[in-house]
């Protein structure tokens, strides 16, 4: 199929899904005897002008579109600016092909550097998520339900003023700590644990440690939010019929506190896999990280639909891991997304 | 030794590890901004200085990466904050079958990898304005504004929709009863209640956007903001410039939280006096009913 044809088409797509459902509401049977003001008798029609425009920008032209035609440039082949619409320009697998074999067309080999990068950073999200779910449960559990008010006002202050610096300055400042001649190295040296600095950014420890400081306000953010829901009596009603400590923990507060352990865990896994300033910043030489491979396709490569293939693939990892996450906690996505 | 002291010991401990791990890194960066090591270090202090300051000052990308991130920032505030207001409203309006559907799409940005989000802003308005032929509009500084919107717009909507959570419709009725307009309804009833979600997301939608990197370093094209030129400067090689940078900003953020701060509290001090006057009215009256009362 020839891809040029494909662009009105798509543009379309969201077009036809907004009347299917407008149809879908003109037909649906009103309940009887009730009279249901029209959407611009409740709003005034200048606001219900500014309502319908305002949401149809954004949901449309700022999000939908946007995906819909990088999915489509992700089945292009790369071609000189003139041959662009031309009888080359056929959809085609060739993008994704490249990310698998390292090859647009020969299969011989596997293209190991970006599907272990790939994988590498998925799983390292994954063990960012959980190390930080383990970090700050404890402080968040002592912030909503035994700290006295003041206090927790207090360390909600300490907990949110680094975040208004900036990610790459943050990372930065993990940098000249952990750098071979930084201060952690020259106390490793001085107290005589070590000989040799340590290279953390060469063996990634840097860029993990980075990442994991950089999201783990919105673990606390989320663990702290719904633990302060948790009735108190709750927890003194276990200790009365003498439950020991990690009984009330196992028993009580984390099947309690599910949801806020989900979104906690979805936003720290989506926005380290997806986070450019931290392995920019921190990574060595040899560290793998994805979102600098896809980086690369557009800026190094000159590769848009590479890049773009390569950016769905990701998008595709998110969106199933949180789909996962949902199912496993039997969640819906407004919980997470709180 | 009772259990009571070992769990305070403890406490004590993971407290001074946690916020060691928080703040440590952030002050040994602002102690080498002054440090006159070319390296940026805390130990040896090899003498005090400003020098990094002023060669910062002197960085005339920077300066001209502050100017347009400023510039972007204001942007993001003029139009997210409509967008997600909007957007909230439109959330208990829209047809029931499809409010499911609508909320994944607008809430999708707050999820989706910032990377991603500029990579799509750029292929779309790339190819738009090229089957448009209207080129003009492919420019960097317009597409990073859309593209931060898209997500920033809906951190707004979900500040906006706890407000409105609070609502109470029989304000709106009550005006409407009185003879007013929907238009005056939402100018003088519910835009006012509404105030304190406007401000909260005007100055998270703002710091967002200045301090964003992934989303901007695609959809800013060829052109540069603050965290974009920082980003090159850090990848070139540490210097102790970039920790002044970041002493600047750290400063210029405290005193924002300090005004933003005082401006709440002030907020909430009028709100109560208004609720005690309300409330001693009604107490009057109480009073006076029962004073008539007790003379039938």
């Amino acid at each position: 199929m020839l891809s040029s044809a494909g662009h009105p088409f798509i543009f379309i797509l969201p077009f036809i899904a907004i009347v299917i459902f407008w149809v879908m509401a003109k037909f649906e049977p009103k309940p009887v005897g009730v009279t249901q003001k029209s959407f611009f008798e409740r709003n005034g029609v200048p606001v219900a002008i500014y309502l319908i425009v305002a949401v149809t920008f954004w949901s449309l032209f700022m999000i939908v579109l946007p995906q819909l035609f990088m999915v489509e440039m992700s089945f292009r082949p790369k071609l000189p600016q003139i041959e662009i619409g031309g009888p080359k320009d056929l959809y085609t697998f060739e993008n994704y092909h490249y990310f698998i074999y390292g090859s647009t067309t020969i299969s011989d080999a596997i293209n190991w550097v970006h599907i272990k990068a790939f994988f590498l950073t998925i799983f390292a999200s994954l063990l960012i998520a959980i190390f930080n779910l383990a970090l700050c449960y404890p402080l968040a559990f002592y912030m909503a339900q035994v700290a006295p008010a003041a206090r927790v006002r207090f360390f909600l202050l300490l907990l949110i003023a680094p975040y208004w610096v900036n990610e790459i300055l943050r990372a930065f400042a993990l940098r000249i700590m952990l750098s071979s001649n930084g201060l952690i190295n020259k106390i490793l040296i001085g107290s005589g644990v070590v000989d040799q600095p340590v290279d953390f950014i060469g063996n990634d420890i840097a860029l993990y440690a980075g990442l994991g400081y950089a999201y783990m306000l919105l673990m606390i953010f989320s663990l702290y939010n719904t633990i302060e829901t948790l009735d108190h009596a709750q927890i003194e009603a276990a200790r009365d019929l003498g439950a020991p400590w990690w009984h009330i923990h196992t028993f009580i507060v984390i099947p309690f506190i599910k949801p806020g352990v989900a979104s906690g865990c979805t936003l720290v896994f989506m926005l380290s896999a997806g986070s450019l300033a931290a392995p920019l910043v921190l990574s060595g030489p040899r560290s793998l990280w994805f979102t600098p491979i896809v980086y690369d396709r557009f800026n190094q490569a000159f590769n848009w639909p590479q890049g773009a293939a390569y950016a769905l693939i990701l998008l595709i990892a998110c969106v199933t891991f949180v789909l996962f996450v949902l199912r496993l906690g039997r969640l819906s996505l407004g919980e997470i997304a709180k | 030794m009772n259990s009571k002291t070992v769990t305070n010991v403890m406490l004590a401990f993971y407290m001074a590890i946690f916020f060691g791990f928080l703040f440590g890194p952030l002050i040994v960066m602002g102690v080498s901004a002054f440090n006159t090591s070319t390296y940026p270090q805390v130990y040896p202090i090899e003498g005090f200085t400003l020098l990094w300051f002023e060669k910062l000052l002197n960085d005339r990308d920077m300066v001209y990466g502050l100017k347009n991130s400023l510039w972007i920032g204001m942007w993001v505030v003029v139009l997210s904050v409509p967008l997600g207001l909007a957007g909230a409203m439109m959330m208990s309006q829209i047809y029931s079958k499809a409010r499911s559907f609508y909320y994944v799409i607008v809430v999708s940005p707050v999820l989706t990898p910032g990377v991603i989000i500029g990579i799509s802003t750029v292929v779309f308005w790339g190819d738009l304005t090229t089957t448009t032929n209207s080129r003009f509009l492919y420019h960097g500084l317009f597409m990073t504004v859309l593209g931060q919107s898209s997500f920033i717009s809906a951190y707004c909507m979900l500040m906006f929709m706890s407000r409105l959570n609070k609502f109470d419709r029989a304000q709106e009725e009550a005006g409407l009863d009185l003879g007013a307009s929907q238009t005056q309804v939402f100018f003088h009833i519910l835009l006012p209640f509404l105030r304190p979600a406007i401000f909260s997301s005007a100055v998270l939608a703002f710091l967002s956007s200045f301090e964003n990197y992934n989303t901007t370093t695609f959809a800013i094209l060829a052109d540069k903001t603050l965290t974009t030129v920082l980003a090159g400067r850090v990848r070139q090689g540490t210097t102790p410039a970039i920790s002044a940078l970041a002493v600047l900003i750290i400063a210029v953020t405290v005193v924002g939280a300090i005004i933003y701060e005082i401006v709440k509290r002030r907020e909430d001090r009028e709100r109560q006096a208004r609720l005690d006057a309300a409330h001693a009215a009604e107490l009057r009256e109480l009073e006076s009913i029962e004073k008539a009362t007790h003379h039938a």
